[in-house]
């Protein structure tokens, strides 16, 4: 393929001198025009605004971006500002119990899944349709069933189980459980089909191989087939990650950050200070912490990716 | 093709005594691991449908019967009277006309977001896989890991920027910022996709002397409708269910269903219409659900497409 | 094609006279609750009848922390709108600076604005450099305890007169399920430090914190006594009984559900909706009962400048509309309808309730300064962090909350 680039910059060669300016810039030119929303994309936006959202985290900027370089000073803040502190726990502590049982339910559904089942067709799209639901719509919907007086708690009460309690959504203490059924319930579906794409994938001689060395069923799952799926492990792993820093809509439509401020998270800080508490400096400290957490999930990744390998396309 | 593989991995446990390996099909169905097989995915498919007919069944109850019955029950009757004051009277604050302007604003953001996006990646994903210049790989890299950066992280930057084209508040703002974002995604599934293609037909082009913009048009695009209409499943359902860009970009006037649900719901005054709330959540959840019954194994072809490759 | 002709000239005709008779001016606000929207209704009635222009609603979900920052990221956007009602304060200072509000001095030149402000403070916030950016419409004030006859009844008591006779009450009521302190989540808690302030603690604990920002005053012991009495409001309240929005709680103290709430004049436009009657059906406490100084805020309105090429008639509209809202008509029909103290000394207010009257008989004492009114809101973003975390953990001392609110209070601006 490069080889077709290189011959389409010939034409340049007409020039006498063909300067650095020519072959950079006039070489494949229609395709650098087509390109240039993608580079527009990449410089101004992902690299740009980052750029300028990091610089201005170091300012003292309130409702306009006009303010002085201060240092640290908003960082200092943030991180003594326990509803910040409070939102970075909420999201450790929701994001691993997220993605443990996201990636452990979706594994054992796509295992129950693979198991040649009557109705496959039908149980993945039961489980896979909350997917296609926006954070909204799952979160309200789960408001009303976990709606103290007249959804679930009331409901099985009513039925004479007096001593049940499923109050989660107004319990301080419970209520990242109560985000967590909520996010289970859209996100598990997906993941169980990524799984199930991945045990498909395994050849069936290894189960052949296992079956005559005698290897139990459970096993061949645990200790042969799912270190063959690292690719969709990682995959799945990534996307729920990073699907877990960016948790902001489910807790909006959800909780509101409340009770008190018991289930607030980074996104939403950040989104707050930036509009409402009219603090640009303390919300872009903010949003540069939530990108250094995103490094430190992607840096690894990047490097067993494409790192190790030196692959490239 | 791996089932039978998947499947004669757990004959031997499944089936019990010996000698029945090698017999044809229909086998006991009810042995003990077969029934805690279904029992397993029948509680799991409760658990996924049960908001699903909560939804439902609340949407169509009437108040009293709400307050009073449980959240079990079916409703008694039939009643479609939630549904019509849900997209026609439900109120924020003054303004009490319901989803409906909702739904069209998302159908005004929807259609030409779409279609930009997907435009503008499927050529990015032809520029990378044909037209490969110096750098480009390099911005492919950072396009996709552009795709993790926090979305808060470039949201107060692109406030300015679309202020900077005139465009702030108004539903060009919203279709922009859903190219953008759409964009990593996108171009990811169109190069993998160009990448799969032979090459021969390119090169027969090339050779022929058609430049870029025919042979995209000419031979590209023809064959590259299955992935078209991955990424119209993609974009569809993810521009509709957005919430954030809706609410920061789209304006007063603009906002999509998904905002306007959040305030009917969130900021409602007075006793809670639960009913009409539900009918006004099923509303929204509608399209994206349509796109997913009609696209049926596109649809997880789709979601998981750019997912699998990495 | 001349046929055509005619029709088209005679649709431009048509269509030029209506722009220039009545433009559409698009106001923002957040006056969502059955009250505000009744009494911004109002407004719109006089605005139309007046003017002959439109009046295009844009009512905001989500008050204050909701709507504030989509009306600001609008006018910040290059997108504004014709008119907007912020809060009378620091909200809109750094868009004042900015040049992005129209300057108001030409239009209301002629009213002598300043000889019928009831009190000149509140056109503080609205001057920058020698112009005038806003002008308040009304003078709001958190400082009110409301108090259920209903629920009295129940238990068999007096309705309180004071702030200590309610805390008494506090355990017969419990006794009855009756909730004693009835409260919406988000937002309204954050009003009540300021209430405690002014009434527990005295007018010159307010000055010392709102308008000194002073945090020894917060580590005092007359603050102390404000957190002790948040800490046992906490006590009768969780986040189970608490009601979506402030005009529900309204609702449970008509019926007696609840006994009581802190909660701005605001709600009183609510109860009134709702057919209550003050003095008979609830009963309502400026400052507690105890204070002798309402801390004061209200709602000014603003005019963003608008883009250049804009229809000089939606120009003049504002002008129309901001010299309307400050007239004695408008004052008079709005204020009635919100709770609300009017802006102006020079109308009858025979008309009002007893709530009301009680206020105004308050204002002869002058205001104090109100959080909204002289704190930023990222300060104020910050202690309805703070207050929302010690309502719903029980876990945060009292000596936490007032180091904590000393140290916010220090850092303020």
């Amino acid at each position: 393929m490069a080889d077709i680039a290189v011959k389409s910059g010939e034409e340049a060669r007409d020039v006498a001198r063909p300067g650095l300016l020519q072959k950079t810039f006039l070489k494949n030119l229609p395709a650098k025009i087509a390109a240039l929303p993608m580079m527009a994309t990449v410089l101004v936006v992902f690299v740009g605004c980052t750029i300028w959202t990091i610089y201005y985290s170091f300012t003292n900027s309130k409702l306009l971006p006009t303010g002085k370089f201060v240092g640290f000073e908003q960082y200092e803040r943030l991180f003594a500002a326990n509803r910040w502190n409070i939102s970075v726990t909420n999201l450790l502590t929701y994001g691993a119990m997220s993605l443990v049982l996201t990636l452990g339910l979706g594994f054992l559904l796509a295992v129950l899944m693979d198991q040649k089942i009557r109705f496959e067709s039908a149980f993945r799209t039961i489980m896979l349709y909350p997917f296609a639901l926006s954070f909204i719509v799952t979160g309200l919907v789960w408001q009303w069933i976990m709606n103290p007086t007249l959804g679930l708690q009331g409901a099985i009460r009513n039925l004479g189980w007096e001593g049940f309690t499923f109050d989660w959504i107004s319990n301080p203490r419970m209520v990242l459980f109560a985000l967590l059924i909520a996010g289970l319930w859209q996100g598990v579906g997906f993941c169980m089909v990524l799984m199930l794409a991945g045990l498909r994938g395994v050849d069936e001689e290894i189960w052949k191989a296992a079956r005559v060395d005698g290897i139990p069923t459970w096993r061949t799952y645990i200790s042969i087939v799912l270190p063959m799926m690292r690719g969709v492990l990682v995959t799945a792993v990534v996307l729920i990650g990073s699907g877990i820093v960016r948790l902001y809509d489910l807790v909006v439509a959800l909780t509101n950050g409340g009770p008190g401020i018991s289930s607030e998270v980074p996104a939403k800080y950040v989104v707050n200070y930036m509009f409402s508490g009219g603090n640009i400096g303390q919300a872009m400290a903010a949003a540069t912490m939530m990108l250094v957490t995103v490094l430190i999930i992607m840096v690894p990744w990047a490097y067993l990716e494409f790192g190790g390998k030196g692959k490239r396309a | 093709m791996s089932n039978t593989a998947t499947m004669s991995g757990s004959a031997p446990a499944a089936s019990g005594p010996a000698g029945e390996a090698r017999g044809p099909r229909p086998r006991p169905f009810f042995t003990p691991k077969k029934i805690m097989l279904y029992t397993t995915l029948i509680f799991f498919s409760l658990y996924f449908l049960f908001p699903l007919y909560v939804m439902v069944s609340t949407s169509f109850k009437t108040m009293p019967e709400i307050r009073f019955g449980s959240i079990f029950a079916l409703p008694s009757q039939i009643n479609f009277d939630a549904w019509v004051r849900a997209w026609t009277s439900a109120c924020t604050g003054l303004t009490c006309n319901g989803l409906s302007p909702g739904f069209w604003n998302s159908v005004k953001i929807t259609i030409p977001s779409t279609i930009v996006s997907i435009f503008i990646a499927a050529i990015n994903g032809y520029a990378l896989v044909n037209w490969r210049f110096k750098g480009s790989e390099i911005f492919f890299s950072i396009l996709i890991f552009g795709s993790f950066i926090p979305y808060q992280v470039m949201l107060y930057p692109l406030v300015i920027i679309t202020r900077e084209l005139g465009i702030f508040g108004k539903l060009e703002a919203v279709i922009l910022i859903h190219t953008i974002f759409g964009m990593p995604i996108l171009t990811l599934l169109f190069r993998n996709y160009f990448a799969s293609l032979p090459q021969e037909l390119f090169k027969a082009a090339r050779v022929d002397g058609a430049g870029f913009w025919r042979i995209f048009f000419e031979i590209m695009l023809p064959m590259s409708l299955p992935i078209f209409v991955v990424a119209l499943i993609l974009q569809i359902t993810g521009i509709w269910n957005d919430f954030l860009f809706g609410a920061v970009f789209a304006g007063t006037h603009n906002q999509p269903m998904t905002v306007q649900l959040n305030n009917i719901v969130n900021s409602a005054q007075g006793t809670p219409e639960y009913n009409v709330n539900m009918a006004a959540t099923v509303l929204t959840g509608l399209v994206p659900l349509i796109v997913y019954f009609v696209s049926g194994k596109l649809f997880v072809r789709g979601v998981a497409a750019g997912a699998v490759k990495g | 094609m001349k046929k055509f002709a005619v029709v088209a000239a005679m649709a431009t005709a048509l269509l030029g006279t209506t722009s220039a008779m009545a433009v559409d001016l698009e106001v923002t606000h957040w006056w969502t609750s059955a009250g505000e929207a009744a009494a911004v209704a109002e407004f719109a009635k006089i605005f139309e009848a007046e003017t002959g222009n439109h009046w295009v609603d844009s009512a905001l979900a989500g008050s204050g922390t909701g709507a504030n920052p989509v009306i600001i990221s609008r006018i910040i956007g290059g997108n504004p709108m014709g008119a907007t009602m912020m809060n009378t304060g620091r909200d809109a200072e750094e868009l004042i600076q900015a040049g992005l509000m129209r300057d108001l001095t030409d239009i209301v030149a002629d009213m002598d604005i300043e000889s019928f402000y009831v009190d000149p403070t509140q056109l503080e916030p609205c001057k920058y450099e020698g112009g005038l950016y806003c002008l308040p419409v009304n003078i709001h004030s958190w400082d009110w305890l409301w108090l259920s006859t209903a629920a009295y009844k129940k238990i068999g008591q007096p309705v309180p007169t004071n702030w200590d006779e309610y805390v008494a009450s506090w355990p017969a009521l419990q006794e009855a399920g009756i909730l004693p302190f009835g409260l919406a989540s988000g937002w309204p808690i954050n009003g009540v430090p300021g209430v405690l302030m002014a009434g527990i603690g005295g007018s010159d604990l307010v000055l010392r914190i709102n308008r000194d920002k002073d945090p020894e005053a917060v580590r005092g012991p007359e603050f102390r006594k404000v957190a002790e009495a948040m800490d046992s409001l906490r006590k009768v309240t969780s986040p189970e009984t608490m009601v979506p929005s402030f005009g529900d709680v309204g609702n449970q103290i008509l019926k007696g559900e609840a006994a009581g709430n802190i909660h701005g004049d605001w709600l009183a436009g609510d109860l009134q909706i709702a057919g209550g009657v003050p003095g008979v059906d609830y009963e309502c406490l400026p400052g507690l009962g105890v204070g002798t100084q309402l801390t004061g805020g209200g709602d000014s309105f603003y005019f963003p400048v608008l883009p250049e090429g804009t229809d000089p008639a939606v120009l003049e509209a504002q002008a129309q509309l901001a010299r309307l809202l400050i007239s004695p008509e408008a004052q008079l029909k709005f204020n009635m309808v919100k709770g609300s103290m009017p802006i102006r000394t020079d109308i009858d207010l025979s008309g009002a309730n007893a709530c009301m009257k009680k206020a105004i008989a308050l204002l002869d004492n002058g205001l104090l300064p109100s959080g909204d009114f002289s704190l930023s809101s990222d300060t104020q973003q910050q202690l309805q962090d703070l207050d929302l975390e010690f309502f719903a953990d029980e876990s945060v001392t009292v000596d936490d909350y007032i180091e904590r609110r000393a140290e916010i209070i220090a850092q303020a601006d």
